[in-house]
């Protein structure tokens, strides 16, 4: 079967410096990617690439095997959910105003919105009746969860998450990030999640992508980057993160 | 809403159907005319509107000719000066037919002149057998107080004075009023003066005659449209019927009723009415509270109309402005520029292409409306955070969701802000639409300027102050209706 994302000599450049350098991958399908790396990588680059929020300057990236473009991305993005740090919900509408957003206007009746968002809130952990509330009166987790709840709404087969633990402290997060490998575990979606954490890879990838000032270094499982390091700088970042945390993150 | 557009659309092009209408000059005389014209063609059975001191000249003329009225009074001398250039005004045949030309009528003159003369007080006239200003030949010990304007033009006293040869001891010249109290006190004796001015009988004075015809014929007149004689024939015969009617101290006692006894025009032409032509008078002056009623839906319905098509040109504009940013700078560049045209300008300019009433005031309040919808608008979309814009983006909403359902309703604060500014500018703006007729909040401030009534000018004002400020209450209640409750402070 062929990949649900892929990269195809993928660039792009910023005007003050970096962006990615010309990278072709390809995700693997119903598992959890993580792309890694430290600030200014080139992670979130990427990912904005592939929905197409940011136009390449060479190459395509392919999502169920179209590639994202100006015409085609609207159509692609409704089969991508996508949440960043702060939830990005729209504060003029309460939680639900949010999640009923894209299947309202596609034509979905209020009876099947409601039975959808009922199923994802108890998947993402949300009390129902938390709809009802505007974004300012919602905590910082409470507000990620509801974003969750509305990229899933269309049930989209692959989901994009840039750094969506970011902005929580570290209790919420903790307790979210397991909320979130379950969820992940039911729904075997393919995932792809941004994050400059170690521990939150270690917690959540499949796969991890490790990059650095916009190339990849290595992809492949987390223990692969441990054992067999394609770069000397792999071994820093991982050693790094660890000191940082005192822990072993495997 | 309804309502309001179709009277908008009726008023704008009901121009050549519906009622006769009369306008007038905006100073006394001028309103007095036209209450005249206006009452007599209502007692022959005609529905008649007034547009009140709608302007000078240029605008009547124009109004006329554009069929934006019907009628008004004139002057001979005036027409040949601006209307008819270089024609003879004492040769009434051939200016009847130089305005046929233009498809406009000329009654025969009302009776009276209102040019230049020379007052005498009547006391002093009769004592010395004072009735022309040959008369004056005889008398050089008579003090002479004239205006300093009459004593500068070659056409005023230096010309004058060769004409008639007259030979005074003593010309002095001096400000207008100082002279007519000189007069009273006995200081001087002879005055320069407009041949109707109230003055005359207020301060019983004689207007000498002008016997050898020095001065400009400015024998008084109405003009109305060729058209009228077949839409309506019985206000095209009331107003020849006028004809010889009115004599100088007719005119002069009724501009004295209306600028010294405070006496409205409407009640004046009627007694003119009912005690000279024996017609039945409908002067019935409607009472304040339902000339402010009136008013108030006027101006209103002015305020209303722009303001609704303001918001519904410049929103999209500001859209488009938003997304586009060079083609913004331009349009908001050019919105800037109506901004700074002069209202009065901008009325004057709109005349030629809409005509006098509601038409050049809505399009003037339309334009100053513009600039602040379309700058809050374009400042509202572009102060969004970027993480909102990119999630609506993301989520795959079409274009047109994404504006209806995310951008518009987050701008809406900076967008109502905009259109609260744009409507108390518009209230206040709205009572210049008096000068074009228009009506509105503006017509008994005019009205009350010209007769120096302060009465008259609070009628205007109160009631404008009032509604700038329910209109901000309205704007404060429409933002807590409008304005999403995630969006509002606290």
């Amino acid at each position: 079967m062929d990949a649900i994302v892929e990269l195809r000599g993928v660039a792009r450049r910023f005007p003050g410096g970096g962006g990615l350098h010309p990278t072709t991958l390809s995700f693997k399908s119903g598992a959890t990617t993580v792309l890694l790396g430290p600030s200014g990588c080139g992670k979130s680059t990427l990912l904005r690439l592939v929905n197409g929020l940011l136009r390449p300057d060479a190459g395509d990236a392919l999502v169920f095997g179209t590639p994202v473009r100006e015409d085609t991305a609207p159509a692609l993005r409704r089969r991508m959910g996508y949440v960043i740090q702060d939830g990005g919900l729209f504060p003029h509408l309460t939680g639900f105003g949010n999640v009923a957003l894209l299947p309202s206007w596609l034509g979905w009746d209020d009876a099947r919105i409601r039975e959808r968002a009922t199923v994802l809130c108890d998947l993402a952990r949300l009390p129902t009746n938390l709809l009802e509330r505007y974004p300012q009166s919602l905590s910082g987790g409470q507000r990620q969860r509801v974003a969750l709840v509305r990229a899933l709404m269309t049930d989209p087969a692959l989901l994009l998450l840039d750094e969506p633990l970011g902005a929580l402290d570290p209790m919420v997060r903790a307790e979210l990030q397991r909320d979130l490998r379950e969820a992940f575990a039911a729904l075997r979606k393919t995932v792809l999640l941004v994050t400059h954490d170690l521990g939150e890879a270690s917690h959540f990838a499949d796969e991890v992508v490790l990059l650095r000032e916009g190339r990849v270094l290595q992809h492949g499982p987390l223990e692969a980057l441990e054992q067999t390091p394609a770069d000397p700088f792999v071994t820093r970042f991982l050693s790094a993160q660890k000191s940082l945390w005192g822990v072993g993150a495997a | 809403m309804k309502r309001l557009a179709l009277t908008l659309a009726f008023t704008l092009t009901a121009c050549h159907a519906g009622p006769v209408r009369v306008g007038s000059k905006n100073f006394t005389e001028g309103v007095l005319l036209g209450e005249v014209a206006t009452q007599v063609c209502g007692a022959a059975g005609e529905h008649v509107e007034h547009r009140r001191q709608l302007g000078g000249t240029a605008v009547l003329w124009r109004a006329l000719r554009a069929g934006s009225i019907d009628a008004y009074a004139e002057y001979t001398g005036t027409i040949t000066a601006e209307i008819v250039r270089g024609a003879d005004p004492a040769d009434l045949p051939a200016l009847r037919r130089a305005l046929s030309a233009q498809g406009i009528a000329m009654t025969a003159p009302l009776g009276f002149e209102n040019t230049f003369a020379l007052g005498v007080p009547e006391g002093l006239a009769a004592a010395r057998g004072l009735a022309t200003i040959t008369d004056l030949r005889a008398h050089p010990d008579l003090t002479l107080a004239l205006s300093h304007e009459f004593i500068g033009r070659a056409d005023g006293w230096p010309g004058l004075r060769s004409a008639y040869g007259l030979a005074p001891r003593d010309v002095r010249g001096m400000d207008h009023d100082l002279a007519y109290r000189a007069l009273a006190s006995g200081a001087a004796h002879v005055t320069d003066l407009y041949s109707t001015d109230a003055e005359i009988a207020s301060n019983h004075l004689r207007a000498l005659r002008d016997d050898r015809h020095y001065f400009p014929d400015y024998r008084a007149v109405i003009l109305y449209r060729a058209d009228l004689a077949a839409r309506s024939p019985a206000c095209a015969r009331a107003l020849d019927a006028l004809a010889g009617r009115i004599d100088a101290p007719t005119m002069i006692a009724m501009n004295a009723a209306v600028r010294v006894s405070r006496r409205t025009e409407s009640d004046v032409a009627a007694e003119f009415l009912s005690t000279r032509l024996r017609a039945g008078a409908t002067a019935a002056e409607p009472s304040r509270i339902a000339r402010i009623a009136a008013r108030t839906w006027e101006h209103l319905a002015m305020v209303l109309s722009s303001l609704l098509a303001a918001i519904a040109c410049a929103v999209p504009l500001g859209v488009f402005a938003a997304r586009r940013p060079r083609v913004g700078s331009l349009v908001l560049g050019a919105a800037g520029v109506l901004q700074t045209i002069p209202s009065l300008a901008l009325l004057v300019l709109l005349i030629p292409l809409l005509g006098i009433g509601v038409g050049p005031a809505v399009a003037a309040l339309f334009l100053y409306s513009l600039l602040p919808v379309v700058q809050n608008t374009v400042t509202g979309l572009r102060g969004i955070a970027p993480s909102l814009r990119e999630s609506a983006e993301a989520l795959g909403l079409p274009p047109r969701a994404k504006l209806l359902r995310v951008e518009l309703p987050l701008a809406m604060p900076s967008i109502l802000a905009g259109v609260r500014t744009a409507a108390v500018i518009s209230v206040g703006t709205a009572t210049l639409g008096a000068l074009v007729g228009a009506g509105g909040y503006g017509q008994p401030i005019m009205t009350g300027i010209r007769l120096d009534s302060t009465a008259t000018i609070l009628e205007g004002a109160v009631p404008a102050a009032v509604l700038a400020l329910v209109t901000q209450a309205v704007f404060g209640w429409l933002e807590r209706r409008l304005v999403p409750r995630g969006l509002r402070d606290g």
